[in-house]
């Protein structure tokens, strides 16, 4: 059985008289014990939503959220607000993007180390306390024992995710879900960041939700990728398959849009035609057709369906029309990691 | 740049000693570099130590003069003996200021602990429940808004007679709906931010996410409001005393009372008028700009 799936899961954010929007649409994915996988896609496509969505912490009003979450065997959607509590921050955290805004700012980062505790495990005040103090050294915090009185203005961005990701391994949760976390970050913090996450929630066997736009790190870190477009999986894979076979239009031109290194000086970049505004609903054929380099007559009359990429099974992808596959040798497609 | 010189460059990166210490203290680094704090503060401790030490400072008493010394028409200014001269009623006027910082003092700290605490508890309640609560509980605030203050101290003075407890309580029922939509507004601001966010994440109880994420960052207007209101109900008192709704005693000396009593000599001796103007103006300057100071040192975009 699956650590969490994802089964169906729609979210519609409603604007009043009958207008809405569907952030996500109809997506289902499942992880086991101790794997990670990366959610990838462009802004606006339903990645944060989906993470809140799982959690039960998108608001009430305006806001439907349909399909099934099942996490340990336990159905979420739709638990009462105590039960979700009891699992937040306990069996499934949250690390999100900005390190800045999402530190109270008038606690001590002690103080917020062992609020968590205090709360699922019921710790003492000085336990709690010591713990906070190892919890920081674990990701790398130097002088933690200082560090744990001070305020989170006091600390650098790259020492705030620090703090946030020891924050949300305080109760050793089974899943973790980072929404982006290195977004926010400079580029050298980043890699350590992402290095952190690999050591602290891969080789401790928590399974790990990635939600990026960067190709790159989930490369870095992830066993499987789902690429998401307008609110729908376009294309699941191992990351090694989608690296070297890319079979959605979508995924192959976020690849060749990476700026390479390899390429001559003034070699033009590849982005995407258009923007991710230019969509047409699902109902009415593929989103992404609007934008599609592939497009052919049969995108236009339907929801293409989600379907096995030739006869790998475990490389689904949705697309009438997906690109051939041209390199037998995954080693040079590969981008670096 | 290696990933272990980058981590290395990190890590000894010093911080500016500004960024040492708690929020508070920060703050207060932040108004200390600001010169009109400083004279806002200094007016502020001179003001409550006068107010508290008037029967030390005080060289006469402020209730008993000597009507021998008063003419008709002459009324005696300054001198080595009475510094700022004597009243109508032959009282030392200096005696008879610095006991008023008492009365001003009292009506404005008396009435702003009372409309601060009803306005917080009432902000807080409609901030944290939301929905109902928060609507009936705003309605009344705007109802209590539409009451102009001035009326409302006259409507409590004919209702409880004319004392310093009415004029407290007038001042204070002023003070509630400020405050309580102030508070409010700031919560429902911070309820929307990243923070509280990643602490319902961690499955942190509503109860401790109201008191101990929400609320403390939704003070600082607060406690800005609240030097302001100081000094609003320092001109408040001085205005009510001046339309003769003060203490029902008349010799207490009030400083919007010694003003109004002061209009028939402003031909003669106009210093009468002037010193306790000066006082109320001097004693409100201070609190206004602490006031400004501190918000200044609190909202990061009028930081210069």
């Amino acid at each position: 059985m699956s650590l969490l799936a994802v089964t169906d899961l729609t979210v519609t954010f409603g604007r009043g008289r009958g207008r809405s929007t569907l952030a996500v649409d109809g997506l289902s994915f499942s992880l086991d014990e101790g794997e990670t996988v990366g959610i990838v896609g462009e802004s606006g496509c339903g990645k944060s939503v989906t993470a809140l969505a799982i959690l039960g912490l998108l608001p009430r009003r305006r806001v439907t959220v349909d399909g099934s979450v099942v996490f340990d065997g336990r159905e979420l959607l739709g638990a009462s607000e105590a039960e979700l509590r009891r699992v937040r921050g306990r069996e499934i955290a949250m690390v999100f993007q900005d390190p800045m805004t999402s530190l109270n700012p008038v606690l001590t980062i002690g103080r917020q180390i062992t609020e968590v505790l205090e709360r699922h495990f019921g710790t003492n005040k000085t336990d709690a306390r010591t713990e906070a103090v190892r919890l920081l050294q674990q990701v790398g915090i130097p002088d933690a024992a200082r560090r744990v009185q001070e305020y989170p203005h006091q600390l650098s961005g790259g020492m705030r995710q620090r703090a946030m990701i020891a924050i949300a391994l305080a109760c050793q949760p089974k899943l973790l879900i980072a929404d982006e976390p290195t977004t926010a970050l400079d580029v050298t913090i980043q890699a350590q960041i992402l290095e952190l996450l690999r050591e602290l929630v891969v080789e401790s066997n928590t399974a790990l939700v990635l939600i990026t736009h960067d190709l790159g790190v989930v490369a870095g870190l992830c066993e499987t990728v789902f690429v998401l477009y307008a609110g729908r999986l376009v294309e699941a894979a191992p990351r090694h398959d989608l690296f070297a076979r890319a079979r959605h239009p979508y995924t192959a031109g976020l690849l060749a849009s990476v700026p390479r290194l390899d390429l001559p000086k003034g070699e033009p970049l590849h982005p995407i035609k258009g923007s991710p505004r230019d969509t047409i609903p699902w109902a009415e054929g593929c989103a992404f057709a609007p934008r599609c380099p592939r497009e052919v007559p049969p995108c236009r009359t339907g929801p293409p369906p989600l379907g096995p990429a030739g006869d790998e099974w475990w490389h689904q992808v949705r697309c009438v029309n997906p690109v051939p596959v041209v390199s037998p040798t995954p080693s040079s497609t590969e981008p670096p990691s | 740049m290696s990933l272990a010189e980058a981590q290395a460059a990190e890590l000894t990166l010093e911080l500016e000693p500004d960024e040492a210490g708690g929020r508070w203290r920060q703050v207060l680094r932040r108004m200390a570099r600001n010169p009109l704090a400083i004279v806002g503060a200094g007016l502020v401790l001179l003001f409550v130590l006068v107010a508290l030490l008037a029967p030390v400072l005080a060289p006469y008493k402020p209730t008993v003069g000597d009507l021998s010394r008063i003419r008709p028409g002459y009324i005696p200014g300054p001198s080595a003996h009475h510094w700022l001269g004597l009243d109508q009623l032959g009282r030392d006027e200096l005696s008879r200021i610095l006991y008023g910082a008492r009365y001003s003092l009292l009506i404005g700290v008396v009435s702003l602990a009372i409309g601060a605490s009803v306005g917080i508890f009432v902000g807080a309640t409609a901030g944290a429940f939301g929905g109902w609560v928060d609507n009936l509980l705003m309605r009344l605030m705007d109802i209590m808004l539409a009451i102009p203050g001035l009326l409302f101290a006259i409507a409590v003075a004919a209702l409880l007679g004319r004392s310093l407890r009415s004029v407290m309580i007038a001042i204070a029922v002023v003070n509630v709906p400020i405050f309580a939509r102030l508070l409010r507004a700031s919560m429902l601001s911070q309820r929307e931010s990243d923070y509280v966010l990643a602490a319902r994440s961690l499955g942190v109880r509503r109860g401790r996410i109201v008191t101990q994420h929400i609320l403390p960052n939704s003070m600082a207007p607060v406690i800005v409001q609240g030097t302001l209101a100081l000094a609003t109900a320092i001109i408040d008192a001085a205005g009510l005393a001046f339309l003769g709704l003060g203490s029902a005693d008349p010799a207490v000396p009030e400083w919007g009372r010694m003003l109004a009593e002061t209009q028939r000599f402003l031909q003669s001796s106009p210093q009468l008028a002037f010193f306790p103007g000066a006082a109320i103006v001097l004693s409100v300057l201070g609190f206004n700009l602490v006031g400004d100071a501190l918000r200044e040192a609190l909202d990061p975009k009028l930081r210069r």
